[in-house]
């Protein structure tokens, strides 16, 4: 369901807003703009949905109006122009305190830099909302309590936020922003400030919780790795431009650009690739009609020592090799059933490839691609580890 | 070439002002009148009141709210003791009580106007670009030039003392207040909006408190100033310590002088201290 619509939603800093926007609209670049016009271009015409319960990522380098874009959701930025709807709701027309109810009510905010008050402790931090929207001091004070425990956070509560590491004030922050129990919870690079380790058990986190209270979540980040792993949509934006929208299979598989392609250049891909996506088609032998002489037969062909084992509904079986072949067809069996293997690893098509390879590499035989008990294809060590250096070679390739 | 320039008539500023003032003092003059007269009646009560304490009560009490002030330390409680006996022995109790008083109200008052001030020009550029040289212009004059309104509009006594004095040491509390709110950091407002704070709300909660040692810095220079006012105030008949001084000054009585200023000095180094140290303890 359709939780927050962005059309056509531009936003230029500065007094020349008007000039500018006609200069956008031919197409001018965002230097030449501010040259022209002293004019600075955040956001233009971006349009996009979320649906409830996702977490839709926007990235980009910096300055390419990630900020501002969360900003304009909330407005904390108003646009200069577009609509924004949250739940059907359009809220660019709203009043000053119609906007603070949707803002108490609807969503919140987690900061880059955390942003708690530093002169409260770690509880009235946690209160902050629900004291702002007038809660009962008894109910302000459980809710915050709640949410702390959840986080893991109670035992500081009475910490003031210099006295916690940087990965515990952030999550006071988050635990700050549910306390309130917004339907919409927006995230500003909000694991930008900590380090690696910390920041991958944040993201666990925040799967975790979106797993378990649904809510719709806008992240942003600069890092696709982070994306990725988070994000059921990314958005991808350029100097104040979404020029891409999708999964992140979708975004890696089919970059819309050399931009993006640039992107990829950091990316890992052992952490996004699936078996599916570097597995070759298998050579296979069926068990129930082929004896030894048409798999020798087969090998010769292919010029390969190894013949994958199915059935006649491609039931993934094990394989023979060239040797056992020989052997069989010397002996004058009139089938390979026989000699059939069983100890050749198998995985789903969805798995990883960083976790396919210590499977492989552990292995001297392919690893089969199985989906429920069906041979998909196999997966050779020589193949993956070309898939894995080609993203490296597709942007060298575009210089 | 001389000739020329004196053609042109001389252009009559002064009368216009003159007539400003007049007109001023004419129009609101029942409302100064209430408090000159008011605000002389209330301000001797206090010092009467101030007065009615032994002196040695006074000291004490000083002493123990220095001594916890700075952190259990006994060293400005010490000087207190030391200090104001010795103002005491010198004979000049009643008129350090009457400076307490006139600092006391000119500072109160300077902050009270002060800090709305400042809040007003952290919230409006419009407002900024007005006061801020009004401030420079006023931190520029010397102070007794303050005495020439504060004479026109309330005579001459305690009274117009504290107008002058307000005058002369408003700009630094508004001027932190207004610093002290710009300060606060950008993510922070951002935070206390996100929540869907109202305007006061994000002011009394989150702006306020976190500007509140600068503004403190600005209060304490606030008082310092009113202090340094206590001998100009004197010229138009405020009483105290500032007196004492001046009259010295007068006659050329070189040893009453001396006296009579370590005791302002003495004064002036508790009320620095204590100050001081009330925000260091807020932090
Ligand atoms: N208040 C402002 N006034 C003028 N220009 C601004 C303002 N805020 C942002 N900009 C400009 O808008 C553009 C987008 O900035 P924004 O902060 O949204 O980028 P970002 O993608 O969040 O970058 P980063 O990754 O560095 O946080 C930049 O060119 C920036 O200079
Ligand atoms: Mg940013």
């Amino acid at each position: 369901m359709e939780k927050l619509r962005v059309e056509n939603v531009t936003k230029i800093f500065g007094k020349q807003s008007a000039n500018a926007m006609k200069l956008v609209e031919k197409q001018m670049s965002k230097t030449e703009i501010l040259q022209k016009t002293g004019a600075t271009v955040g956001v233009y015409d971006a349009s996009f949905t979320v649906n409830e319960g996702e977490i839709f990522v926007i990235m980009g380098l910096s300055g390419s109006g990630k900020s501002t874009l969360i900003r304009l959701l909330n407005r904390l930025i108003d646009p200069t122009g577009g609509e924004i709807f949250i739940d059907g709701e359009k809220i660019t027309r709203l009043k000053k305190s119609q906007l603070q109810q949707i803002r108490r009510e609807k969503m919140s905010m987690v900061f880059q830099n955390f942003g708690l008050f530093p002169h409260r402790t770690i509880l009235e931090n946690t209160q902050y909302g629900l004291e702002i929207r007038g809660i009962a001091k008894e109910e302000k004070r459980l809710k915050a309590e709640k949410a702390l425990n959840n986080a893991g956070l109670l035992a500081y509560k009475d910490q003031y936020p210099h006295q916690l590491s940087g990965g515990m004030q952030q999550r006071v922050g988050l635990a700050r922003a549910l306390a309130n129990d917004p339907e919409i919870l927006l995230m500003d690079e909000a694991f930008s400030a900590l380090d690696p380790l910390i920041r991958k058990e944040m993201q666990d986190e925040l799967l975790e919780l979106q797993a378990n209270v649904q809510k719709t979540i806008i992240f942003i980040t600069h890092d696709l790795n982070e994306a990725l792993r988070i994000g059921d949509r990314i958005a991808i934006m350029k100097d104040g431009k979404i020029i891409q929208i999708g999964t992140g299979e979708e975004i890696l598989t089919n970059p819309a650009n050399a931009y993006i392609r640039t992107f990829l250049e950091d990316v890992d891909r052992s952490k996004v690739l699936t078996a599916e996506h570097v597995m070759v088609r298998a050579m296979t032998i069926n068990v129930e009609n082929d004896g030894p002489k048409v798999a020798l037969q087969r090998m010769r062909e292919e010029e390969i020592s190894v013949l994958i084992a199915i059935d006649k509904q491609r039931q993934f079986k094990g394989y023979i090799t060239a040797t056992d072949a020989l052997n069989a067809a010397q002996a004058g069996e009139k089938t390979v059933r026989e000699i059939v293997q069983t100890d050749m690893p198998t995985v789903e098509p969805t798995t990883l490839i960083q976790d396919v390879l210590p499977i492989i590499s552990d292995c001297p035989t392919p690893v089969a691609v199985v989906d429920d008990g069906k041979l998909r294809g196999i997966l050779i060590r020589g193949v993956i580890i070309e898939s894995l250096a080609s993203a490296t070679q597709e942007v060298e390739d575009h210089e | 070439m001389s000739n020329f320039l004196n053609q042109i008539p001389v252009l009559p500023v002064g009368d216009v002002v003159e007539d400003i003032m007049d007109w001023f003092t004419d129009t609101f003059s029942s409302v100064f009148k209430f408090i000159q007269t008011d605000g002389t009646a209330l301000m001797d009560s206090v010092t009467n009141l101030l007065i009615s304490i032994p002196p040695i009560l006074f000291i004490l009490l000083i002493a123990i709210v220095a001594f916890f002030a700075t952190g259990k330390k006994f060293g400005l409680a010490i000087f207190s003791i030391l200090g104001l006996l010795f103002i005491y022995n010198q004979q000049l109790w009643e008129q350090l009580m009457n400076t307490f008083t006139l600092v006391l109200f000119a500072s109160v008052v300077a902050i009270i106007i002060g800090i709305p001030l400042g809040i007003l020009m952290s919230k409006s550029t419009l407002a900024d670009n007005i006061i801020k040289p009004i401030l420079d212009f006023m931190q520029t004059m010397p102070g007794f030039v303050y005495l020439i309104p504060a004479v026109a509009f309330f005579g001459i006594g305690v009274v117009p003392g504290v107008f002058a004095s307000v005058i002369f040491a408003l700009p630094p509390t508004v001027r932190f207040t207004n610093l002290g709110i710009r300060q606060v950091s950008k993510e922070l407002v951002e935070a206390a909006d996100s929540f869907g704070s109202t305007g006061l709300q994000k002011l009394l909660k989150v702006e306020l408190p976190i500007a509140k040692s600068t503004i403190m810095a600005g209060i304490n220079q606030t008082v310092l100033l009113s202090l340094s006012m206590v001998v100009i105030a004197s010229m138009i008949g405020a009483p105290g310590l500032g007196r004492e001084v001046l009259s010295a000054l007068q006659r050329a009585q070189v040893g009453n002088g001396f006296v009579a200023g370590i005791s302002l000095v003495i004064f002036a180094i508790i009320v620095d201290r204590l100050t001081q140290s009330f925000n260091k303890k807020s932090l």
